[in-house]
């Protein structure tokens, strides 16, 4: 029996259970598109690629899944790099299946032809243009095998039109079988007895968790491990929600924006144990200031993550869950268990760093953004898939929403890629419809996705938008307000759309709040509304984020309100 | 810590597939590495190539490009052959101005150095040489005064020796 191409590539997307795609159909791919409307997958067609992208990269973390996106050659093909970049500074599983022109064209700079496996070569975990049909199954399964095991990553697949419309006998893919990809893990044993001994040595241990807890579905080991030895925990950014935040052992995050508390633990701690993460210069600082007396363990799934920026005690190659539960046994057969007690001293020592600075804002007669973040949170009971775009919005509700489960908090970490909140709230609405799903975001950074509105309407999703408007690019404006001697070049936002009616003319419903005491009953209406709802708050301007490390200053040195 | 720098002969076993070494050469021009000679061709199995490939840097930069590029999928093995024996050997074709006072001369280094003419002219011959890096530098040095027209140079080849004992 013969199958087409479409054929091939719609049953291979079946058995890799996929029931959602993202896309934007044209003339390189329009015979997937045509023929997808008769299969059992959902297709959520957006207004601009980079939604695509985005959206799956949302649905992906919401569901703990792999996220899929379909999209056409060419412009099609360029408009998905961003999504692309930013799933894979993030780790995030996604396919991404694009258009190409017939393989007669290749290389005759055909119309809508570009070499998107090349312009993406330094931001997937790899790519594929697949040139013969014979290859289309196995390359598909490959794809997803990739994308979500080892360090996780996007994988983009080109797709010539010509193999879509060609015939090859029906076979079914052999498992996935690639020699050069064994992705390590189950860590060394060794490597975690000396881990043991490390923390049996250590006064003020302390746990660093970051996506890659996330990522390896972590959370409850990491919690067991915190509880075995009784540590403090701190997260970086991608973190977020792998610990709870209503433990008394949390600190909050690390970083340029981090708690006073977690970045003075982290110059005084004597142990860090590091799971799953990279040690990214926002989280670090200047390297040479960072966690100076202790010595660091480093858990992580890829090799190259280890040693890459931060000299490393005892590095550890394995997955997260499946190395902290090896750890947590370890220590439980060894009968070793750390009481309050033990760490009465290094837990005074913490408190008297939360005493001396808490994150806090200056109530006033204009809204603060952190308060209405503070009243999202008491509103949706911690409960809410929280998307954010980025820059001064991304830091409000790292900081103020206080996340106390995994995938809750969707954002763009690595790359910071403004635009990327709506798209992505629309992916995790789809993924997850029995939350409430909220994209905190500023006036600038929501503009550069705004035309997802129009999806979010045409399938019903009821996602909150909360535009925090400053009027300014805000962490910009910061920077400059701070470094730049007050010179706001280029960051007033002379002309914004009125964000009401532009949420009217998209069929969605628009709210707006002016005064503090307005932002409850703003909150209150705009998340009883089971439809796309925008709700704008007009906040302090110069608002800024605090604390902040200056860029290349070591994360001891705060700046604070 | 600081590390001295020092140059490493690396030996990449590859799948032989389109893209593999622009994905490796992006590796080292995207993260900053360093890339002194670079030789590919296939192995004795049509699908999988080697590729040696020298590069300089300190311990840890050279411990980042090995994790690097074995995070490569189409990568399938990373030697780093530069504490260990191996063989090395490059190779140049030097076309050198033969002038009739010159050609005994031209020929009598082409035999101290074991290289041969490989093509004569009306007025210049090529030079081919064998050896390792400083090898073809002395020849090309040497066969400067008497005006070289074109040098074309692989990199660096290389393979680990094998034991010279059977192991009991």
């Amino acid at each position: 029996m013969h199958q087409s191409g479409v054929d091939i590539f719609l049953r291979s997307l079946m058995e890799e259970g996929v029931d959602t795609i993202f896309g934007y159909p044209g003339a390189a791919i329009v015979d997937i598109h045509h023929q997808l409307i008769q299969a059992p997958i959902r297709h959520i067609l957006v207004r601009h690629e980079q939604g695509a992208v985005h959206a799956a990269d949302g649905y992906a973390r919401a569901s703990g899944g792999v996220g899929v996106c379909l999209v056409t050659s060419g412009p099609g093909a360029t408009n998905t790099v961003s999504g692309i970049a930013s799933a894979y500074a993030d780790s995030i599983p996604i396919v991404v299946f694009t258009g190409q022109v017939p393989t007669a064209l290749i290389g005759n700079d055909a119309f809508q032809e570009v070499d998107i496996v090349g312009i993406t070569r330094p931001c997937t975990k790899h790519n594929y243009l697949v040139t013969r049909i014979e290859d289309l199954a196995r390359v598909i399964k490959e794809a997803f095998h990739l994308a979500a095991s080892g360090r996780p990553g996007p994988v983009l697949v080109d797709l010539p039109k010509n193999l879509m419309q060609s015939t090859a006998p029906h076979t079914s893919a052999a498992a996935v079988d690639i020699k050069s990809y064994q992705p390590t893990y189950h860590p060394n044993v060794k490597q975690l007895h000396k881990v043991v001994e490390l923390i049996q040595k250590a006064q003020k241990p302390l746990i660093l968790a970051g996506g890659g807890i996330i990522l390896s579905k972590a959370s409850q080991a990491l919690n067991r491990l915190a509880h075995i030895i009784n540590a403090p925990v701190t997260a970086t950014l991608m973190g977020l929600g792998a610990f709870p935040a209503d433990s008394p052992r949390w600190l909050g995050m690390i970083g340029m924006h981090g708690t006073y508390r977690a970045n003075m633990a982290s110059a005084a701690c004597d142990l860090m144990i590091a799971v799953g993460v990279r040690f990214d210069d926002r989280v670090t600082g200047k390297i040479e200031g960072f966690a100076p007396h202790a010595k660091i363990v480093h858990i992580d799934i890829d090799p190259t993550s280890i040693r890459k920026n931060v000299p490393v005690t005892v590095p550890v190659v394995g997955d997260c869950r499946v190395t902290l539960n090896r750890l947590n046994r370890l220590l439980q057969e060894a009968g070793l268990f750390w009481s309050p007690d033990s760490r009465e001293s290094w837990m005074a020592e913490i408190e008297t760093w939360k005493q001396t600075h808490q994150m806090r804002y200056e109530q006033a007669d204009v809204i603060k953004p952190q308060y209405v973040v503070e009243k999202l949170h008491a509103l949706t009971d911690g409960e809410a898939v929280v998307t954010t775009e980025v820059g001064q919005n991304q830091m409000w509700a790292a900081q103020y929403y206080h996340f106390n489960q995994p995938n809750c908090f969707i954002t763009s970490g690595g790359l910071g890629c403004m635009g990327f909140g709506l798209p992505a709230a629309i992916g995790a609405q789809l993924a997850r419809p029995d939350r409430v799903v909220v994209d905190i975001a500023g006036d600038g950074s929501i503009q550069m996705n705004i035309q997802e509105m129009a999806t979010a309407v045409q399938y019903d999703l009821p996602i909150k938008v909360i535009i925090l408007n400053n009027q300014y690019l805000g962490m910009v404006r910061q920077w400059q307000e701070l470094f730049y001697h007050k010179c706001y070049a280029c960051t007033k936002m002379e002309h914004t759309p009125d964000f009401l009616k532009l949420a009217e003319a998209y069929g969605a419903m628009g709210l707006r709040a002016t005064r503090p005491e307005e932002v409850v009953p703003v909150l209150k209406e705009g998340l009883s509304i089971p439809r796309t709802v925008i709700m704008e708050f007009m906040v302090e301007p110069e608002e800024k984020v605090y604390p902040m490390v200056p860029a290349g200053a070591p994360i001891t040195e705060m700046l604070l309100v | 810590m600081a590390y001295k720098t020092e140059k490493h002969i690396l030996s990449l076993i590859v799948e032989n597939q389109p893209g593999v070494l622009s994905r490796i050469v992006g590796l080292f021009s995207g993260r900053g590495f360093n890339i002194e000679s670079l030789c590919v061709a296939e192995t004795a199995e049509a699908d999988i190539s080697r590729i040696t490939l020298v590069t300089l840097g300190d311990m840890d930069i050279i411990e980042q490009i090995k994790k690097q590029l074995n995070k490569l999928i189409n990568v399938i093995k990373v030697i780093d052959l530069t504490h260990r024996p191996f063989v090395a050997r490059d190779m140049a074709l030097i076309k050198v101005r033969a002038r009739p006072e010159n050609r005994a001369e031209i020929l009598r280094m082409v035999d101290i150095f074991r290289a041969r003419v490989v093509d004569v002219g009306a007025l210049f011959y090529t030079v081919e040489v064998i050896g390792d890096l400083e090898k073809i530098r002395s020849l090309i040095n040497l066969l400067t005064p008497m005006g070289i027209k074109e040098v074309a140079r692989t990199g660096t080849i290389a393979l680990p020796r094998e034991l010279k004992k059977r192991s009991k």
